[in-house]
């Protein structure tokens, strides 16, 4: 269907006819000029960061130094007392997230019971724990316990009006003081647990209700008791909703754990701020903290991409490139094709 | 095998099943046809004990399901008596419901070796066999996602296949699937019958009913409304409500 040329206008030219062959023209791509421009502006932000972050100087006193005193946050980055301080935040970190994430699955599936008194009381215990701030019930693990209960008695026994009945078989009942016994590490240890399990049993909740009724009717089917589904049919699956957010609560976690330097654990805040307290260095001390803060925080987040990616067998038929994947194929602007989804697995035509 | 006196069940105020009485002999294969909120899949359901039933009597193979009687009274089952029982009956759903997370061969071997404790090894061959049988032997290490809906019905019935059960129950199998895929399923269980497998399926596929069911019931509204020989029901129904609705279907 070809109009014929309104008249008064000159027939069209040839290259836009159509006898033209569109495969032999040359193809003019849509310009954006205004990325080039906020290219522009970004790059002299940075070299502005790079400046000052790096060649920038300042007088302070008498001399003259650079402005981040670099040399100052080497020497002290792997000092002695800041491994120490590092070893003890990476020991909260994954105490605090393996009992908060077993507190969580418990308290989760306490919830989604039928039982009333179950549910209700695993709503109060996140009611409470999610409604009070961390850093008061650190306090209150610390000072509060050994205030309430001086000491702590292994074992039950029950007052009568003429005897004391000890449930325990052996005679004496194992008693202890509680200030040796809660010391502040596992003050810091037992608050970050508790206040962890009530978010994670949140996180862990969501991830069971995820799941379609269906899989557990089919396990159901197949004679599975309630336990034996949970375990290996629903919680497997909820594990791809839950490990997201529980790559962001470990991060979290790990900055948090810096709380419990204010009951006198030395982690690694602690011991960097033990070390300013002496020389003065502040501010290369807090850099200290924050470039070992940001390390860890950065091999979680690769690790939490690896452990989606184990999670999301069977789900997709391809998985996303791993971040080194992407940071060769960025390099060599050659684009990484999906995989399948597992090696050994050939990609399966959807048909018959 | 199975027997049912005026079974009840609602919802709330709802009633779906209003006295359902019917008979399944053992290797009789019985097809429950009917306008979808009739009541089919709900007492497909009771069956295994899936859905408690509110009021009659329903047992399987001789004993009630989800209660002992001892004397005068009915004790229920625990959760783990109940899955027992649900072991020697499998069921085959509309929507597959293949475990995603885990492989085909995985998806067949997960009853015998998590519920019967049966040996891993044995099991796997007999996953073997039994997915050689619906004929998908290449795809033992595939994932239910990598498989079309008509393949992953099969698997299903492989699954439900390898617990060795009495009874099969089919929630209209090929409900879900394209028309061009039902054929291999309803082959499969056409194969089934002719062993002489106990089968309950609710099904549209008046054709396969008619070819294959021993019985055929017509469900409406919660009631069993006509039953008996297929070619019977199916071609000369006596009563209007059935007529009406084979008008539709065929």
């Amino acid at each position: 269907m070809t109009e014929p040329p309104a008249p008064g206008h000159p027939p069209a030219t040839v290259a836009t006819g159509p006898s033209a062959d569109p495969s032999t023209m040359k193809i003019v791509p849509v310009r954006h000029p205004w990325r080039w421009v906020a290219s522009a502006v970004i790059l002299v932000i940075v070299a502005m960061l790079v400046n000052t972050l790096l060649f920038s100087h300042v007088v302070r006193g008498q001399t003259r130094e650079g402005r981040f005193q670099w040399g100052v946050v080497g020497h002290y980055l792997f000092a002695p007392s800041v491994l120490r301080g590092i070893v003890v935040t990476l020991e909260l970190t994954v105490i605090a997230m393996v009992a908060g994430v077993v507190i969580g699955i418990i308290l989760a599936v306490m919830r989604l019971s039928p039982n009333r008194l179950l549910s209700g009381s695993a709503w109060v215990y996140i009611w409470f724990f999610r409604g009070t701030p961390v850093l008061v019930q650190l306090f209150f693990w610390y000072v509060g316990i050994s205030y309430l209960y001086p000491h702590l008695t292994f074992g039950a026994s029950i007052a009568l009006p003429h005897y004391t009945v000890h449930l325990p078989f052996w005679q004496g009942l194992w008693t202890v003081n509680s200030t040796t016994l809660v010391t502040s590490f596992l003050a810091g240890a037992l608050g970050l647990s508790l206040n962890e399990g009530a978010y994670m049993s949140e996180i862990v909740r969501a991830g069971i209700i995820s799941v379609d009724d269906g899989q557990t009717e089919a396990a159901a089917s197949l004679g599975m008791t309630k336990g034996l589904t949970m375990r290996r049919i629903v919680l497997p699956q909820a594990m791809r909703v839950i490990i997201p957010p529980t790559g962001n609560e470990t991060i979290s976690m790990l900055k948090t754990t810096s709380l419990v330097s204010t009951i006198a654990v030395v982690e690694l805040f602690q011991a960097t701020q033990n070390i300013s307290n002496t020389n003065y260095e502040i501010v290369p001390l807090l850099l200290v903290a924050s470039l070992w803060y940001l390390f860890f925080t950065s091999v979680l987040t690769v690790g939490q991409y690896y452990v989606e990616r184990y999670y999301a067998r069977g789900s997709t038929r391809a998985l996303p490139p791993t971040p080194f994947q992407q940071l060769r194929a960025s390099l060599t602007h050659v684009r990484v094709r999906p995989q399948p989804a597992l090696a050994e697995v050939p990609w399966v035509a959807p048909h018959e | 095998m199975v027997e049912a006196r005026s079974v009840h069940k609602a919802y709330g105020r709802l009633e779906v099943l209003k006295g359902i009485d019917m008979t399944v002999q053992r290797g009789e294969v019985l097809c429950l046809i009917g306008p979808s909120g009739s009541g089919k899949s709900t007492f497909l359901r009771c069956i295994n004990h899936l859905e408690k039933i509110d009021g009659g009597e329903l047992s399987v193979d001789g004993e009630l399901v989800g209660y002992r009687q001892v004397g005068n009274r009915l004790h229920e089952l625990k959760d783990r008596e109940v899955c027992g029982k649900r072991s020697e009956i499998g069921m085959v759903f509309q929507r597959f419901n293949l475990f995603p997370h885990m492989s085909v061969l995985d998806n067949i071997t997960s009853g015998p070796v998590w519920v019967k404790r049966a040996p891993s090894g044995p099991s796997k061959e007999r996953a073997r066999q039994l997915l050689d049988r619906v004929g998908l032997a290449d795809k033992v290490a595939a994932y239910p996602n990598q498989l079309s809906g008509g393949q992953q019905q099969r698997v299903a019935i492989a699954r439900a296949l390898a617990m060795d059960p009495k009874l099969m129950l089919f929630d209209e199998p090929t409900s879900a699937l394209d028309p061009e895929l039902v054929g291999d399923v309803l082959d499969v269980m056409r194969s089934l019958a002719d062993e002489g497998m106990t089968m309950i399926v609710v099904t549209h596929e008046i054709g396969f009913a008619r070819e294959v069911g021993d019985t055929v019931v017509f469900m409406d509204g919660g009631v069993v409304v006509e039953q008996g020989d297929p070619t019977e029901v199916l071609t000369s129904p006596k009563h209007e409500r059935t007529q009406a609705f084979l008008a539709k279907v065929l």
